[in-house]
């Protein structure tokens, strides 16, 4: 019986190391990709780092023809839209994902709300641009002629509109998991002391899932960062820095995804080709910035 | 055990299959890559061409640019452009190329103005100022004065051009600055340049689209496409002062004027009377010497045959497309630098 038990543990102890191995090799499969990443961005970028240097990051010019390139116009655009849509969307996102972890959890509605909102991550971004393009951006027109802005259609608000639809799944699935798996005695008690629902919410649901929530937009924000296809048809593509703050957030504006998904194909000289890279790199410097800000901020509330 | 065995002996032999396939493909295949512009026409062509010939294209529609990338580092046999190499190009791909203009194509002025039916002339200098940002109300009195009897409504311009880098921009842009002094100093021409005013579309679609959606726009597409998504499209004046309406024949005619033996030559303002002044060839590219890496002759004479076939027979397939079949000089041209392929020195055709 003894020896049983050794040959036992022998062969489990065998599979702990080869778990923990496969285990070793992904992690480190997935960081030499990132680096890897991340070291032919600048490599590739050399060219234009050389002959433009640091006033890449804020010239306001880019023009392929006299090849001076500048990145200002995009950051702000992926910036102003990824932000705006990040916005709009938190309202969304926090309102389903209490509704459906602690309103409605269970049953045929729940699941069917659950399924749409997967759905929605699920439709390619391309389709997302074609209906801003086909139905969202004769509304806005109408909209913008309403108020007294350029009727456009097009623009950062557009985008941004689109964007927050598409970025709502994220923080909402998130947040309905979450939210579910609040411990019951904690909200029992809430109960038995006489809280209403909204109070349990407030005071008890809310604060102990409040780093999960905060992740979950954080997760959103990347997506919204990195958006291409459907922000490149519904942004209206100029580089041209606008003169007044209505005018840059109903006008047309850029991001860098989209100026990259444009002009790549027909980049046709070093220099260019190379500042489209770096415009690479600079959204993936941005993106890791704005990360390690979010991850300041979830450790700070987890801390309290 | 047996079926692991079964397996690995499937495996190996769809891998064979494979390899065997893909080597027999290889000795009737021919490769291009490049303009999506010209990829309905080659598809149609080679297809035909297919028929007749034991011979197979593999065409990749990846965009000018890619192909001629593909075309320096020697993966396909040709490439397919909408403008010719520029200079860093021609000193990275090293050898002498070949320019073969395969057939000519326009770029035409769309507008979406409320109220106003006709057809609408413009000049080129008119279209320069309005791409600069110049000209902004339709009813300003340079447009009126190219359109005598028809009156334009007060309607702001919205300018609308490409947003993604292409050949169709190049040749709009090359034409501007040829007729705009102010354009040719502060834009200049390239797939992508920085424009001075407008909003983006994102491909042939994405202009449309913006045209016919905003009240005002003005935009910029290829003839095919303004023709099959019957957008209206403005008449242009020529180098000769004559207002043209963009059709096959006079794109055809633009290109009907005396030739650079190597044909290649930007079209944009022709001195052709009878032809539209916004028109381009767009060009297969082959190096000249067919004797590279380990090429064999026997696929040289395959390739410069097709290419034979393509500025003949091949021709008839332009018009149902809405391409402008090559003229009668352009025709001359492209047969002259077919026959000046080489193979290791020696004429192939």
């Amino acid at each position: 019986m003894k020896h049983k038990r050794l040959d036992l543990s022998y062969s489990q102890l065998r599979w702990e190391t080869v778990f923990k191995r496969i285990l070793w090799i992904m992690s480190a499969i997935l960081l030499v990709l990132v680096i890897g990443i991340l070291a032919t961005l600048i490599v590739q970028s050399m060219p234009s780092i050389k002959s433009l240097g640091i006033k890449f990051l804020w010239g306001k010019i880019w023009d392929p023809v006299n090849n001076i390139y500048g990145a200002y116009p995009f950051l702000i655009g992926t910036i102003l839209t990824s932000f705006t849509a990040l916005i709009i969307s938190i309202p969304f996102s926090y309102a389903i994902a209490i509704y459906l972890g602690e309103y409605n959890p269970k049953g045929w509605l729940s699941n069917l709300l659950k399924n749409t909102i997967e759905l929605i991550a699920a439709v390619p971004s391309v389709i997302y641009g074609f209906w801003g393009l086909s139905v969202l951006v004769p509304i806005i027109r109408v909209f913008e002629a309403k108020i007294g802005v350029a009727p456009y259609g097009v623009g950062v608000f557009t985008s941004s509109l689109v964007l927050a639809v598409m970025i709502i799944p994220y923080a909402a699935s998130l947040g309905t998991s979450l939210i579910r798996m609040v411990p019951s005695p904690l909200k029992e008690g809430a109960y038995a002391l006489g809280a209403t629902r909204f109070e349990v919410i407030r005071s008890v649901i809310l604060p102990y899932t409040r780093s999960g929530l905060f992740a979950g937009i954080l997760l959103s924000l990347g997506r919204a960062l990195g958006e291409t296809m459907a922000v490149a048809m519904l942004i209206g593509n100029t580089s041209a820095i606008a003169h007044s703050i209505k005018d840059a957030f109903f006008g047309p504006g850029n991001t860098m995804a989209s100026v990259i998904a444009n002009e790549f194909t027909e980049a046709d000289h070093t220099v260019y080709l190379s500042a489209l890279i770096e415009l690479g790199l600079v959204l993936f410097v941005v993106t890791v910035i704005i990360n390690l800000i979010g991850k300041k901020i979830i450790m700070s509330y987890t801390n309290n | 055990m047996k079926v692991l065995k079964s397996l690995q002996f499937a495996v190996v032999a769809l891998a064979a299959n494979c390899l065997a396939l893909s080597a027999s493909a290889q000795d009737n295949t021919l490769l291009g890559a490049g303009s999506t512009f010209v990829y309905p026409l080659f598809s149609k062509i080679f297809a035909e061409y297919g028929k007749t010939h034991d011979v197979k294209v593999n065409y990749q529609s990846i965009g000018s640019g890619g192909g001629i990338l593909q075309l320096t580092n020697k993966t396909v046999d040709f490439g397919g452009s909408d403008a010719p190499l520029n200079a860093e190009q021609a000193k990275k791909i090293g050898a002498p190329v070949l320019h073969i203009p395969m057939a000519s194509g326009a770029v035409v002025i769309t507008y979406n103005i409320p109220g106003f039916n006709g057809a609408l002339k413009l000049t080129g200098k008119d279209l320069a100022d309005i791409y600069l940002g110049k000209i902004t109300n339709w009813n300003n009195p340079e447009i009126a004065a190219a359109n005598k009897g028809v009156k334009l409504p007060d309607v702001p311009i919205v300018v609308v051009h490409r947003s993604d880098g292409s050949g169709t921009s190049f040749i709009f842009t090359d034409y501007l600055t040829k007729v705009n002094e102010e354009w040719a100093k502060k834009v200049g021409k390239a797939s992508a340049v920085n424009w001075p005013a407008g909003l983006g579309g994102k491909g042939n679609e994405g202009v449309a689209g913006l045209v016919k959606q905003t009240p005002g726009a003005i935009g910029y597409n290829e003839l095919a496409y303004a023709i099959q998504n019957k957008m209206p499209y403005a008449s242009v004046q020529n180098k000769s002062g004559k207002f043209i309406t963009p059709t096959l024949a006079t794109t055809t005619a633009s290109s009907n004027v005396e030739l650079p033996p190597n044909a290649e030559v930007s079209l944009t303002n022709t001195d052709n009377p009878k032809g539209y002044p916004i028109t381009s060839f767009t060009w297969a590219l082959i190096y000249k010497d067919q004797k590279y890496s380990d090429r064999s002759a026997a696929r040289a004479k395959m390739l410069l045959q097709l290419m034979w076939y393509n500025i003949h027979e091949g021709q008839k397939n332009c018009e149902p497309l809405n391409y402008a079949p090559l003229s009668k000089s352009a025709l001359k041209v492209a047969e002259k630098l077919l026959k000046s392929a080489t193979y290791g020195g020696k004429a192939i055709l």
